[in-house]
């Protein structure tokens, strides 16, 4: 009787007896209850509702998608912290604070939730703000499949959270290298919360990508040929396409791994003719296309950032464009980099190390365009700028560090150790993170209408990146005084003093969080003075920037007509005058929904269904999705109508 | 699955926003393309991992899997004149051919399970060897998807009896129209790569 | 949503506020130095501690990847010394404040340094791309050492969480311990009977996986006596953190020597005993086995191998 209304799940499942898990399930209950009680204090609750959950607004959406990136990546680098304090501890025989038990799923849920839940929401968050207002659109393509996506991302983050109470999350590495993931090795929910969490986020990155493809081919501004596609907009097209390409392959390998463990199948297994060497093949066919993914965006980010604080156009536009479709395309063939050491041959491994190589190229490219942007130019320090600077110097460290792993030789010494961490953290963090941070100051302005604090916002700036070389130099020397990836505890005394600048380092980043988070106080208690009036606030280049800030729900009142890359730069030295009123016409706006998140309310039981084995709940929760999308599908009336007249009063207002 | 579903979604009723759920659709049939050559490559690799048990020769129904194949081409067929019929504003036609495709596509489903169920009593279930494995999961994701194609299809039946045949339900035939062709397409690849070639 | 301005076009007021808002270079720069300084204090002492042991191969492939690391780093710094000094340059020379600066507001293109920021990176890859390709065949792991000397051949298995080295031609094995003669080329089989493993002795040359049912190979030779550091690189659950062996080289007439005395009175490694040392065990000291079940590393492949 348990067993049909339960499944494996149990009251024991709960981890009662672990003080450090209960604390943070603790802290992260008290956390939630606060929120909710503020929201219900100020009778919250249907403004929210209203406004955001049932929202389709790309503006409003991508708000979510971003805030969702900042909660979890306090969780990550939570997870963050405790690894770097555990190992500055555990050295020559002592045991540290935390048992392998622990260590091995925080690794693994640092991995996961950085790479997933932090970079992917983070920058389709921004795009889902910037790109329709960089093209002169007044939507995305598919509002509904949009909110869709953002549940699907949000429930799939609530299942890792939910890991931490219930059950345990996977031991196995972000990666989830077979055998060690199937049922023999890691026979708890730990593996199955992985699984779920990354294929139904999956699914929503998949529909963001398609959405986001069609989106910037179909409905740019009149005028808006592929070259005069703002650079930021250029790499998120090329990042849906990478998203097209590389996701149903991480469907696939995600579900034999599941059919795998579920249903007893051979496909990664030891024995019964399974081959365990396809799962990192798969794995990487997405993953390394998945890095470029993360990475791309913010390199868009950059370059508008490095144009607009130059007072300048973007040098080599033209050669961007290539060198990021370059990127893409090769970004599919080096995959097996990732695992020169699983002995494939002298031949793969040196084509792989030097197609490896060759992305090297394109990305040099780009950091020269960058530089040649700055060349002549006025360089105005404001934040973003900062933000920039910083991720070009560290960036080349991290590359060149890269260069060194993919000569298969020298990774054969490299592979699995700390100097292989540091390099990734290299890339992944000035490379995407700081990206991403420098276009949340520089859009902030437009999502809420008033600018970021600048004094707390450089502070924040300077503790991340001297944290951030604390943190991860260190690491390199410790690859090479051999030591390896996710130990727990080592005999090694040598290593200790390098592991202790390295958690002095995280130590800073902290404080480099806490500045944001001081930073994000402090102007909104100051936001009348941070007032962004004109809507244009950094002299900024692309349409986002003709708008007022916030811009109204329609985004544009007129839809304007493109002449030039830097559109509104164009429009400023020409002097354009507001268009006429008459002007105006009707326009038609999606209507909000509740169905987007009720897709993924079941979705979330569904997978915390499939977890657990409770086949009955699991079954009727996805038929409960199938419900809620044929329901809409029946519904005629998805939009509503801005009467022109209506149009004109509310741009008069504004005015 | 959701995918398929939710792209029936039209959210624009605006001049080209029909078209662009027919792009939007078509992206979706690229990466469900892209899901199957994943699963096909896998199949590769395990095609002759059969760890001491029995290889396609010994399984296969050639015969019966012919039949299947008729069906599924026949059905898409009928498909075809529904849409024909739905651009003439045919109801009735629309409905009778749709039916008559839902017919064949059940009649495949019914056939696959029926050949599956029959290998799992054989004790050749897909816990057997890789093989089997990588048979059941590339055959059985193009039913899964078959599957969905047929509910898709009854809504469509329903929505056409209740509406009519208007713009936006045209366009969604035709989507249902672009899915079911392109399950007609995967499937004579698995006939060749899993059927044909297992046969061999 | 405050009061917003329609704001189509605007073309003054609105650059102003940025020259006040922002700070001096100068002020940029001492930052710079400021924020380095700590890392500067902390670092120098931490590097002097420590053995840096990827910098200290003590045989000739080890030799050869280490100072491939060295060339690949060296050759990277032809294109990253000059984006650093670039960098610093261009923000300094170019910054807001300094009127005096050429400001070119439109210019966005320049055939010359096109071709060069092109051109420049890919001879560098090329010259890299023929390192990789002639490193990749010189120091393939399958390659066979030339040597008079013949190999002393071991086969090498990952075990939960433990490591067991048989000698075949000795009729030998060992747990957590691989002795073995300098200037004698070794030849090791690998293969994992749990899940996948990488066998890595740091000074002796680069590492390879070991994974159930399948047989990878190795190839290394060890030109110092001393006792090394061995250990498995790829995470394989609770116990990884100990899977740690001692990789002694001796002298070839230590190790003959060694071949004939250290078996005395060891126990033997019967299918028993094999099965008891397959349920995971963490920090296994090491042991030695004066016999082995003949062809046991197939076994343990054959176990796997689902091939017919």
């Amino acid at each position: 009787m348990h067993e049909e209304l339960f499944g494996k799940l149990e009251l024991s499942s709960i981890p009662y007896d672990s003080p450090i898990i209960m604390g943070a399930v603790g802290s992260a209950i008290l956390m939630t209850l606060v929120v909710l009680g503020t929201v219900t204090w100020f009778r919250l609750w249907p403004y929210l509702w209203k406004e955001w959950f049932t929202s389709v607004d790309h503006k409003r959406l991508g708000v979510m998608y971003v805030i969702l990136a900042l909660v979890m990546l306090v969780r990550g680098f939570a997870d963050a912290l405790m690894m770097r304090s555990q190992q500055a501890l555990a050295a020559g025989g002592q045991a540290g604070y935390l048992p392998p038990y622990h260590y091995d799923q925080i690794f693994s849920a640092h991995g996961t939730i950085m790479i997933i839940f932090v970079a992917m929401p983070f920058f389709v968050g921004l795009m889902n703000i910037i790109v329709p207002l960089q093209i002169g659109a007044r939507d995305v393509a598919f509002p509904f499949v949009n909110a869709v996506s953002l549940w699907l991302t949000v429930i799939s983050a609530w299942l890792v959270m939910v890991s931490l109470s219930i059950g345990n999350f996977s031991h196995a590495g972000w990666s989830g290298y077979p055998p060690l993931s199937e049922n023999g090795y890691s026979p708890g929910p730990g593996v199955d919360y992985w699984i779920w969490s990354l294929q139904l986020g999956g699914i929503g990155t998949l529909l963001t990508g398609i959405n986001f493809f069609v989106t910037i081919v179909r409905m740019r501004a009149p005028g808006m040929t592929w070259m005069r596609i703002p650079i930021f907009t250029w790499t998120i097209l090329v990042t849906t396409v990478l998203i097209m390409l590389a996701f149903p392959v991480l469907t696939v390998t995600l579900a034999l791994l599941t059919l795998d463990r579920y249903l007893d199948m051979h496909f990664f297994t030891n024995d019964l003719g399974g081959n365990l060497m396809m799962f990192p093949n798969l794995f990487w066919s997405w993953g390394h296309p998945e890095v470029y993914i993360v990475i791309l965006p913010a390199f868009g980010i950059y370059s508008e950032i490095t144009a607009t604080f130059s007072r300048k156009r973007l040098f080599g536009y033209t050669s961007m464009v290539y060198a990021t479709i370059a990127i893409a395309i090769l970004s599919f063939g080096v995959w097996l980099h990732h695992f020169f050491t699983m002995g494939a041959g002298a031949n793969v491994n040196a084509f792989f190390g030097i197609a490896t190589m060759v992305i090297a190229v394109p990305t040099g490219v780009k950091v020269f365009n960058w530089l040649f942007t700055l060349y002549r130019g006025r360089i105005h320090f404001a934040t973003p700028m900062l933000w920039t600077l910083g991720f070009i110097i560290t960036f080349c460290i991290g590359g060149m560090a890269g260069v060194l792993l993919s000569v298969p030789p020298a990774d054969f010494m490299l592979h699995n150790s700390e100097f292989l961490v540091a390099h990734f953290h290299n890339m992944l963090i000035p490379g995407a993170l700081f990206g991403y941070f420098a276009g949340y100051t520089y859009w902030f302005p437009k999502v809420f209408g008033f600018k970021l604090d600048e004094t707390w916002g450089k502070r924040a700036f300077w503790a991340w990146i001297t944290g951030f070389y604390l943190a991860f130099m260190p690491l390199y020397g410790l690859g090479l005084m051999g030591m390896p990836r996710r130990l727990v505890q080592y005999g090694n005394l040598d290593w200790q003093p390098y592991l202790l600048v390295a958690m002095a380092g995280t130590g800073l980043i902290a404080l480099g969080i806490l500045f944001q988070i001081i930073q994000l106080g402090v102007s909104i208690l100051h936001r009348e003075a941070l007032r962004d009036t004109s809507g244009d606030p950094w002299d900024g280049r692309s349409l986002e920037w003709s708008l007022p800030s916030p811009p109204p729900l329609y985004n544009f009142a007129v839809i304007p007509e493109v002449t030039d890359l830097d559109a509104f730069t164009r429009m400023k030295r020409e002097g354009h005058s507001p268009p006429p009123s008459r002007s105006y016409e009707d326009i038609h706006m999606p209507r909000n929904t509740p169905a987007g998140m009720g897709v993924g309310v079941a979705a979330l039981i569904f997978g915390f269904a499939m977890v657990w084995h409770i086949w009955g709940i699991a079954f009727f929760s996805l038929i409960t999705v199938v419900m809620i999308l044929v329901a809409r599908a029946a519904v005629e009336d998805v939009e509503w109508v801005i009467p022109a007249h209506e149009v004109a009063r509310m741009e008069e207002v504004r005015s | 699955m959701n995918m398929a579903s939710s792209s029936l979604q039209s959210p624009h009723e605006g001049h080209d926003s029909a078209s662009n759920v027919t792009f939007g659709f078509w992206l979706y049939l690229m990466t469900d393309c892209l899901l199957f050559a994943s699963l096909f490559a896998t199949f590769a690799v395990l095609r002759h991992h059969y760890a001491g048990g029995p290889d396609g020769r010994a399984l296969f129904d050639l015969p019966g899997v012919y039949v299947e194949t008729l069906f599924l081409l026949l059905s898409s067929v009928t498909n075809g004149f529904s849409l024909i019929a739905a651009r003439q504003q045919r109801t009735h036609f629309v409905l009778a051919w749709l039916f008559l495709t839902a017919m064949f596509g059940m009649g495949f489903i019914w056939m696959e399970v029926g050949e599956f169920w029959t290998l799992v009593q054989q004790g050749h279930g897909p816990s057997k060897s890789a093989f089997l494995s990588a048979y059941f999961t590339l055959v059985g994701t193009h039913g899964a998807h078959v599957t969905v194609g047929l509910l898709w299809m009854w809504v469509m039946m329903i929505q056409v009896m209740d509406r009519g045949l208007t713009p936006r339900i045209q366009s969604r035939l035709v989507r249902l129209g672009m899915f079911w062709h392109f399950l007609d397409l995967i499937w004579v690849a698995v006939f060749s790569v899993v059927y044909l070639s297992g046969m061999l | 949503m405050g009061p917003i301005k329609n704001c189509y076009i605007r073309v003054s007021g609105r650059v102003l506020a940025f020259q006040t808002s922002f700070p001096d270079f100068s002020l940029f720069m001492r930052r710079i130095l400021w924020s380095c300084l700590p890392i500067l204090l902390l670092a120098t002492p931490a590097a002097q501690a420590g053995h840096w042991v990827l910098l200290d191969p003590k045989g000739p492939i080890a030799r050869d990847e280490s100072s491939l690391m060295l060339t690949a780093f060296g050759l990277m710094l032809v294109v990253v010394i000059p984006v650093f000094v670039m960098t610093f340059l261009f923000a300094w020379k170019y910054r807001a404040s300094n009127e005096q600066a050429p400001y070119t507001p439109d210019w966005d293109h320049s055939a010359g340094i096109e071709a060069v920021v092109w051109l420049v990176p890919t001879a560098l890859i090329l010259i890299l791309s023929v390192m990789v390709w002639q490193s990749s065949h010189r120091l393939s792991p399958y390659r066979p050492l030339a040597s008079p000397v013949p190999p002393l051949h071991v086969q090498v298995v990952a075990m939960d969480w433990k490591w067991l080295f048989i000698y075949p031609d000795l009729g030998l094995a060992s747990i957590n311990r691989l002795v073995v003669p300098v200037d004698t080329p070794l030849s090791f089989q690998i293969t994992s009977d749990s899940v996948m493993s990488s066998f890595f002795i740091p000074q002796w040359g680069g590492q390879i996986y070991a994974m159930g049912g399948m047989k990878t190979r190795l190839h290394l030779l060890v030109d110092q006596p001393g006792v090394y550091d061995g250990l498995n690189t790829q995470f394989s659950g609770e116990g990884f953190y100990g899977m740690t062996f001692r990789a002694e080289a001796l002298s070839r007439a230590d190790f003959s020597r060694w071949t004939r005395e250290a078996p005395r009175g060891q126990p033997v490694l019967d299918p028993i005993t094999f099965n008891r040392l397959e349920e995971p065990s963490e920090h296994v000291p090491p042991q030695l086995y004066s016999a082995v079940t003949p062809h046991l590393f197939d076994q343990i492949i054959r176990k796997y191998s689902g091939m017919p």
